[in-house]
This record gives C-alpha cells, sequence and structure tokens, in this order.
C-alpha cells in the first residue's frame, strides 16, 4: 500500500478520488504511527480511535455512493481549544479536565459538511497562551526536526502533528502568531486569515479582539483549500466579516508569475539579535521573488517596535475577562471552598498554570480603576498608530515579506525562566493581529542544524488570495517544503 | 435646630418584554423548571458569543422615545467584570461610556405638584441568574440568566419618599403602556437601588451617597427610604458622618445595614466588549419605532377630559393601569356615552375584581356588551337597578345584555294596557291618596306610584307610570 499518511490534502484527494485510497486505510496508517510514537513528538492530547474508524467508514461509503466533497475523508486534527460536540476541550489546562462540549464549533460543523474526519485533538500552550507549548499541563509536545527542540506555540501540537505525518492537515488559532510561529518552527505552512475571516464561534477565547482559526498543512495549496472551507459570515459571531469566500485554490492555481506584483521588505522586521541563519534564509527567498518579477521595495512600519508591549496589555486584558468563567461552578475542575469566593480561589489557584495566572494579573491590573487609562486607553491608542503603519505600506505595496521569528526553534527548557524572553518571540508576529491583517508562513530554508526557517508574507485585509498566489508560487520554484524530519525516515 | 434635606436618585432595572434573551436564542420564560431554557451563549460555556437580540434594542430605544430622551445613533458594549455565581460569564455585558439613550425627563404629579424628575440614561444590559439558597446548599436557575434587562438612572432630582414613588409608578406606567415591560415586581421584572444622601439645607454640594440596592417593593422602597434619611439625619446631628457605603433593606425590622463599605466597593474594571460590534441605527428603523409610539397616560388622561368630557377624577382612575384603559377604550367605538361607561368601570367593575380577585382580562364580558347595556338602561328598557344585576351576569358568564334581561325578565314594561291596568286598581282601591292628592298634596302620588310598582314587580318603567297617573288624576 502506497504511504498515504505523509500525502497533501490535495495528493491525498487524489488518491481517494481516483479510488487508490480509502479513507479507512488512511486513518488506519495515522492511527498506527501515532501509537508507535508513543510521545516521541507527543503531538495528540486524544484521539478517539473508534470516533475516528467510525468518521472514515462514513467517508468511504458516501464516496462510494457516488458522491465528493472538498475534504471527504481527510483527517483534519483540531487544536484542543475548539468545541467539538461529544469531546473534551482542555485548552491544555487542568482546570477543563472533565469538561464535554455541548456543541460545534462552526468551523467544525463546516469541516463536517465539508466530509473532513476530525482527527483527535492536538496539544497546545495553555489556553494559548505560550510560544513554545511548554506551558502545556497535560503533555509535551517536540519538535519533530529536533526532538529535543520545541515545536513553537501557542498551535504547536498542530505543527507537529502535520511535521511528523501524524495528521494530514490542522487547525490552529493565532492570536499574537499562534499559527505562524508554530509552523515556521515545523517546517509547514500557516495561516492566520484576516479578523473576521472565520467564525470564532466555539473558539475558546483568549483575547476575542485578536484571536483567528486558521490551517496549518503541508503546503500552500492545502492552506487555501481548508481556508475556503472554514471562511464565511456566520450569525452566530458578531465580529465575522459577511464579505463572500472566494475560491482560494482557484486564485493560487491562476497566478504564473510574480510580474506587477510589489513586495515591501519592512526594515523593521529585520531586528537587531536576528538569527544570521535566519536573515540569510529569508534574503534569499526575497530574492527568488524579485528573480519570478516581483518588485521589492523597502518599506517602513514605524509603531512595529510597540507591537509588543500594546500587545501584552490588549491581549491579557481580555483575556482577564474571558478566562474569568472557568470559576468550578458549571463545569470542568473544582476545588471545594467554604463560600463561593474560596471555591474560585482554590479551583483556579490549583487548575491554572503559572503562565495563565501571570497575564491574568496582568490584564487585571492593566484594566483597574486607576491605571485604565496609562495602559489600556493607551495601548488602543498606539494600535490605532499600527494599523496606520500597516495602511500606508499596503497604498505601494501588494503584499509584506518578512521573517516569521528572529531565530528557529530552540532548545526545551531555554527559555521557560524567563517569561520576557518567551515574548519576544512574538516580535515579528503580533503587529499583524493588532492590525487585523492576513499573513501566512511557509518554509524558507534550514539551518545548519537542520532545523526549518519560516517566510511571513502579510496581506492587506481580506486579501488572503495574494498573499496564498504569492507563497504558492514562491514554493512551486523551491522544494523545501518537501523536506521531511530525519525521524521519519 | 438644622434643616436637612434628602436627595435621591434611582437606578431602576426594567426586563423588557421580549421573546428570547439578550444574547442567545433561548426563550424569556418565567417559572420554568430550573436550568430548562440555557444554552452555551447563556451559561457561559468556552468558545460561546453572544448575539444581539434586535427586538431588545427596539424596546430599550422606545423606552427611551417614551421618556424624552434622546437616542444615541452610535452605542457601545462593555464588559463589567465581576465574580459571582448569578452572573456565568463572571462578567455583564452593559453599556458604559455610549449608552443607547441619554437624557430625558419624566413629569409626575407629587401630592398635586408637578414636579420634573431628570433621567440620565437607559442602558441595555443582561439579566443575571438566580440563586436559591435552600438546605445548606446554594444553587443557581440560570433560565433568567442573559434575558433583557434595562437600567433607568434618574439624576439626583428627588427629595423625599412620595417623590421616588411618583417615579417609579410612572415609570412602571409607561413601560406598560409602552408594551415594553409588564413590570411584575413580584417576578423581579422592576427593580431598582436607590441612592440617598442628605444634606444641610443650603448646602450646595451633595453629602455623601449611601445606596441600598436592588429592591422590587414600592411599599418596602417607601419605607427604606424613610428610614435611611431618618437615619442620616440623626448621624449628622450627633456630629457624626455619613460613610459611603452600600446597604440592604431588612423588611422585617424596618431598617437598614451595612451590606458593603467603600474600602470594599468593586473595581468592575469596565472595557470594551470584544465579541460585539458598536450598535448603529439607522434613521429609518427610529423614524418606524417613532411611529409606533403608544399613547401614554398622560396623553390619554387629557384626552379624556378634553374630547370625552370626563371629569379629571375619572380619568386619572381609569388610566392608572394599562388594561382597565385599554378596556375602556375598547368600549368607545361602540358608544359616546363615556360617562356612565366611566360610572361602570370605576363602581361595578372594580367591585367584582376586588372581590373576586381577578385581572380585567379575566373578566367574561366584552367591550360592546357593556356599550349596549349603557344604552339599553338609557333607552329605558331597562333600570338602573336592574343594569347592575345584568352587569354582574356580563362579568361572570359574558353573553350579551338583551339576551340575559330576556332570560331573567328584567324589561321595564312601558306597554300602555298593561300599566293602565296596574294605574286603574290603584286608583280604584286607595281612595284616601287619591283625595289628598286632588286636595293639592302631590306628594300623595308616590304613594300611588310605590303601588303600580310593586304590582308590576318593578318592571313598569317608572317615568311612564308617573306620567299615566298624572294624566288620569289630573285630567
Amino acid at each position: 500500500m502506497s504511504d498515504l499518511k505523509s500525502m497533501t490534502i490535495g495528493a491525498l484527494k487524489a488518491a481517494l478520488q481516483e479510488g487508490e485510497a480509502s479513507a479507512q486505510e488512511v486513518v488506519e496508517q495515522l492511527l498506527t504511527v501515532v501509537e508507535e510514537d508513543a510521545g516521541r513528538v507527543g503531538a495528540f492530547l486524544s484521539l478517539d480511535k473508534d470516533s475516528v474508524r467510525e468518521q472514515a467508514s462514513v467517508c468511504d461509503e458516501v464516496r462510494g455512493a457516488g458522491n465528493d466533497k472538498k475534504l471527504l475523508g481527510i483527517p483534519i486534527s483540531i487544536k484542543d481549544l475548539i468545541n467539538v460536540k461529544g469531546d473534551p476541550c482542555t485548552c491544555s489546562s487542568h482546570i477543563l479536565e472533565g469538561y464535554v462540549a455541548p456543541y460545534d464549533a462552526t468551523v467544525i460543523r463546516k469541516l463536517r459538511e465539508a466530509g473532513a474526519i476530525l482527527f483527535g485533538r492536538v496539544n497546545m500552550d495553555e489556553f494559548a497562551m505560550g510560544s513554545s507549548t511548554e506551558n502545556a499541563a497535560l503533555g509535551v509536545t517536540s519538535n519533530p526536526w529536533r526532538l529535543d527542540h520545541v515545536p513553537g506555540g501557542s498551535s504547536g501540537g498542530s505543527a507537529a502533528a502535520v511535521s511528523a505525518d501524524h495528521t494530514i492537515a490542522s487547525l490552529g488559532s493565532d492570536t499574537g502568531g499562534s499559527i505562524r510561529q508554530p509552523a515556521a518552527f515545523c517546517g509547514c505552512v500557516g495561516l492566520k486569515p484576516t479578523y473576521g475571516r472565520v467564525s470564532r464561534y466555539g473558539l475558546t477565547a483568549f483575547a476575542s479582539s485578536l484571536d483567528q482559526i486558521g490551517p496549518i498543512t503541508k503546503n500552500v495549496w492545502d492552506a487555501a483549500l481548508l481556508l475556503e472551507v472554514i471562511s464565511g459570515e456566520d450569525e452566530r459571531d458578531a465580529t465575522s466579516l459577511r464579505e463572500p469566500v472566494p475560491s482560494y485554490t482557484k486564485a493560487l492555481e491562476q497566478t504564473t508569475s510574480l510580474e506587477g506584483v510589489t513586495l515591501g521588505l519592512p526594515r523593521e522586521y529585520f531586528v537587531e539579535g536576528m538569527d544570521p541563519e535566519v536573515e540569510e534564509a529569508v534574503r534569499n527567498a526575497v530574492e527568488q521573488c524579485r528573480a519570478l518579477g516581483a518588485e521589492i521595495v523597502d518599506v517602513s512600519l514605524p509603531h512595529a517596535k510597540y507591537a509588543i508591549s500594546v500587545y501584552y496589555i490588549i491581549a491579557t486584558a481580555e483575556a482577564s475577562a474571558n478566562l474569568a468563567r472557568f470559576d468550578g461552578i458549571r463545569y470542568g475542575m473544582r476545588v471545594d471552598g467554604a463560600d463561593p469566593a474560596a471555591l474560585y480561589a482554590k479551583t483556579r489557584a490549583s487548575g491554572l498554570g503559572d503562565e495563565v495566572k501571570r497575564r491574568i494579573i496582568l490584564g487585571t491590573y492593566v484594566l483597574s480603576s486607576g491605571y485604565y487609562d496609562a495602559y489600556y486607553k493607551k495601548a488602543q491608542r498606539v494600535q490605532q498608530c499600527i494599523r496606520n503603519d500597516f495602511e500606508s505600506v499596503f497604498k505601494e505595496c501588494d503584499a509584506l515579506i518578512a521573517p516569521v521569528t528572529p531565530t528557529p526553534a530552540y532548545r526545551k527548557g531555554e527559555k521557560t525562566d524567563d517569561p520576557l524572553k518567551m515574548y519576544l518571540d512574538d516580535i515579528l508576529t503580533t503587529s499583524v493581529n493588532l492590525a487585523g491583517n492576513c499573513a501566512l508562513s511557509l518554509p524558507c530554508g534550514f539551518s545548519s542544524d537542520g532545523l526549518p526557517i519560516g517566510l511571513q508574507l502579510i496581506g492587506n485585509h481580506l486579501d488572503e488570495e495574494n498573499i496564498l498566489s504569492i507563497a504558492h508560487l514562491y514554493e512551486q520554484h523551491t522544494d523545501w517544503h518537501k523536506r521531511k524530519p530525519e525521524f521519519l525516515s | 435646630m438644622k434643616q436637612y434635606e434628602a436627595t435621591i436618585g434611582l437606578e431602576t432595572h426594567v426586563m423588557q418584554q421580549t421573546r428570547t434573551k439578550m444574547f442567545c436564542g433561548c426563550l424569556r420564560v418565567y417559572g420554568a423548571d430550573a436550568n430548562t431554557h440555557v444554552c452555551p451563549v447563556c451559561v457561559g460555556y468556552p468558545g460561546a458569543m453572544p448575539v444581539l437580540n434586535r427586538k431588545a434594542i427596539e424596546l430599550c430605544c422606545k423606552a427611551g422615545m417614551l421618556l424624552g430622551c434622546s437616542i444615541n445613533r452610535l452605542s457601545r458594549w462593555d464588559r463589567k467584570n465581576y465574580f459571582y455565581p448569578d452572573m456565568a460569564k463572571n462578567y455583564q455585558i452593559t453599556q458604559a461610556d455610549d449608552p443607547l439613550c441619554l437624557g430625558g425627563k419624566l413629569e409626575v404629579e407629587v401630592d398635586g405638584v408637578t414636579k420634573v424628575f431628570d433621567i440620565e440614561r437607559i442602558h441595555q444590559e443582561e439579566n443575571a441568574a438566580k440563586n436559591i439558597h435552600a438546605a445548606g446548599a446554594s444553587l443557581v436557575d440560570y433560565n433568567r440568566a442573559g434575558t433583557a434587562l434595562m437600567e433607568i438612572v434618574s439624576t439626583p432630582c428627588m427629595h423625599s419618599a412620595e417623590d421616588a414613588l411618583a417615579y417609579m409608578t410612572a415609570i412602571k406606567q409607561i413601560m406598560q403602556y409602552g408594551g415594553i415591560s409588564a413590570c411584575d415586581q413580584e417576578k423581579g421584572e422592576m427593580r431598582s437601588d436607590v441612592n440617598i444622601s442628605v444634606r444641610p439645607v443650603g448646602q450646595s454640594e451633595l453629602g455623601a451617597k449611601v445606596e441600598i440596592k436592588n429592591m422590587n417593593s414600592f411599599a418596602f422602597i417607601k419605607e427604606a427610604i424613610e428610614y435611611e434619611v431618618d437615619r442620616q439625619i440623626s448621624v449628622l446631628e450627633q456630629g457624626g458622618t455619613i460613610d459611603q457605603e452600600t446597604r440592604g433593606y431588612d423588611a422585617e425590622r424596618g431598617e437598614t445595614f451595612v451590606q458593603r463599605s467603600k474600602e470594599d466597593a468593586h473595581d468592575y474594571r469596565y472595557f470594551p466588549e470584544p465579541d460585539l460590534l458598536p450598535l448603529t441605527l439607522t434613521e429609518e428603523e427610529m423614524e418606524a419605532w417613532r411611529s409606533e409610539l403608544p399613547e401614554l397616560p398622560a396623553q390619554r388622561r387629557a384626552r379624556y377630559v378634553e374630547e370625552l368630557g370626563l371629569p379629571a377624577y375619572d380619568a386619572a382612575v381609569l388610566t392608572a393601569d394599562k388594561a382597565t384603559s385599554d378596556w375602556f377604550e375598547a368600549v368607545l367605538p361602540y358608544s359616546s356615552k363615556a360617562k356612565p361607561i366611566s360610572n361602570f368601570m370605576m363602581g361595578e367593575m372594580q367591585r367584582l375584581l376586588t372581590e373576586k380577585e381577578i385581572t380585567i382580562e379575566a373578566c367574561k364580558m366584552m367591550p360592546e356588551a357593556l356599550a349596549k347595556l349603557v344604552d339599553l338602561i338609557d333607552q329605558g328598557v331597562i333600570s338602573n337597578s336592574a343594569g347592575k344585576q345584568v352587569f354582574e351576569i356580563l362579568f361572570d358568564e359574558g353573553g350579551t345584555p338583551e339576551s340575559i334581561i330576556e332570560a331573567k325578565g328584567l324589561a321595564q314594561v312601558s306597554d300602555d294596557c298593561a300599566l293602565e291596568q296596574w294605574a286603574d286598581t290603584a286608583i280604584a282601591e286607595n281612595p284616601k291618596p287619591v283625595e289628598e292628592y286632588k286636595a293639592g298634596n302631590p306628594a300623595s302620588i308616590n304613594f300611588l306610584m310605590g303601588q303600580v310598582m310593586k304590582a308590576s314587580r318593578g318592571k313598569a318603567n317608572p317615568g311612564a307610570v308617573m306620567q299615566l297617573l298624572k294624566q288620569k288624576l289630573d285630567g
């Protein structure tokens, strides 16, 4: 039997359509490798084999009856903060242990309608707070390229599973870089859609004004297809955008050259202390785009340097309210107390991890009376400046091209004692969330240690078609995305 | 001795009569089994998001229009953070800086004096769940959680319990007339927080403010205000100071007591609700709502006096509650005899409603039946006292006055033959009163009249009998 587990969505779709493989064969291969992994990569938090096999058999029946759907029989793994009816949804936190979701998130409903197989729940930093999947209360995930390195985060499980061929594709969420950074660390394609492009209904909120669900895949075409399926207006999410969803796959298939495309190179994104190998790989990618016809212009995003500060005020403020519901009263874990206040305190003290507590405290502080104007209000004003920066550069260029992270993946434990150092991981990704734009990460090289390096393409509002097309063309002319981690061979 | 002046402001919470809750599709139901009208949104499950109920917005804006507020074309949502089991998300979605309605006023008569109370704002928010403390356990019923609730905030413009009561009574009337809320206080559909301070007369700045939270009975609010004003004055009299604090009212002891001191006051950490976009209203929808606004009690009272010629007293009684006034309105198309109808409504109707302990909606009489009844009395078909009997039957059983009169044989007899016979008999059998009448004592005719009525068993038309007797005796 052919190797189905390492296929892209595109290749697998073709194999299923041609009758060369069945959904049941795909999931059996995947279940076997996940079982054999025995926690070396450790991407999964839960994987209900019975449910997966049943879904696969239904998919095969549907196809047998002569039907096809966009994702019929394609296994997709779900970050453990998206609600799937009947599944646990731990957010990698003790506080949600025992919680079983009573409803489907909108993206899950759309995946089901498209015929996808929901293939397990993947690890993450607790409540999406972290950049290494080390703040995970329920299990450790490793970078498939070097198992003693972190996979990035917070969607570390989503990226590691895709990179290790433990799934075909996955969904992650990106609040400050949580899709793009792990995709870069694990050598995957990761896309953060424009704010409002994908419904957040059913996504456990970290920072509601910044969160977006997006795909992590093995190539750009897969990301385009998955985005096509999950996007669109949702009456259950008041912040979802009304604009119709284009066919992203069609758009990128039609792009054959970068002639007439202007790419902006933001000077603030080549920060001091950047790993020279990362800089070199990104600059090579820039040259490659130039060779493909793109015009490269230097641009400036003068307020980019404030993005981290603004992000850690806005995001933590919203998180302090969003996470208040985890109180031990209605679901999840409870530690009893003499009165409600004691019950809350004990439950939250033992149920939430240090990083989550740190951010709740920070968020509570910046909203407190007497501090609100100095922190939250001011951060909102600077956020507007960051938006204006993007608005003005998109007047002169079609997309921005930049690194995703200053360094490739680092060793586990390297930054766990220094939260501030960890926060700086997000330095090149948070601006996009603050401005609401779309951006993606795709492989553009490897370090001398054999670790993947990511290239970031940042698009204007609702300009996913454009960055996907550019990325796709670049990908057609490179083969970084074809490499596989060594441990797989 | 110094003279003191009390200053009172009210924050009145009114539950709107929407079909569904404020931010989800659950039905708004009172008295259902606990936690049977809940969903991931109103129980604060992870990932659930609020969706705006447009009907609630309409009702809130209409309330604002009826109270003379200006409606904000652009209003915003905020989160108010506090931990309590009645608030599933541990924050409440409300409106802080940009509420739906701003400014407004309410003209009210207090003890015969017309006063104008200013309204600062009305904002839309969501209701809390209901905590039930029973058998050593605390339970939460989320059926009420997330229902639409608006808060009407007055300025500190009132100075007595009577002011506050008149204000709340008027608010309640307007909410009921506007179809905004039934304001059933027993169901908690109208609750008020009362802010009270006192200061020596002549002092310009207000005294320290005490808030008495969450009261639904008008009687208790009155008692609480009176108690609290006296308490604050006596503290000041004794040289003490008033602490800014939150107090509760213990109705059994008739006292207020400290619930929360200023030091323990919540920091609600308001910030913009990121799950909802700012709310923009169009000129067209506001115009449509404005055109649907009902007539308010004050306008109705004026119309009753000016157009129907009713006394002011009648107009006030009839409009005191909307159901009664609507019933009266329903009679008007069938009759132009407003005063006799008003008499029935204020007299027999009220008596029977009180006696039988039912609401006017439950009475069986059709409005057109009352119109007909009044006509029949006016035409002399039945007497006034028979009319009251018919009214009571209509009230209990419904039907038409004609069929009841027929069935009970209540019609007056104006038929000349029968009357003539009775009159002749009365004259023949009572020569003495006849003599006296003829001798110039007109009162003697009343005895003859009584005889005729007796013979007819009350059914003879008294006017016709009198006319006939006079005719016979004078002729």
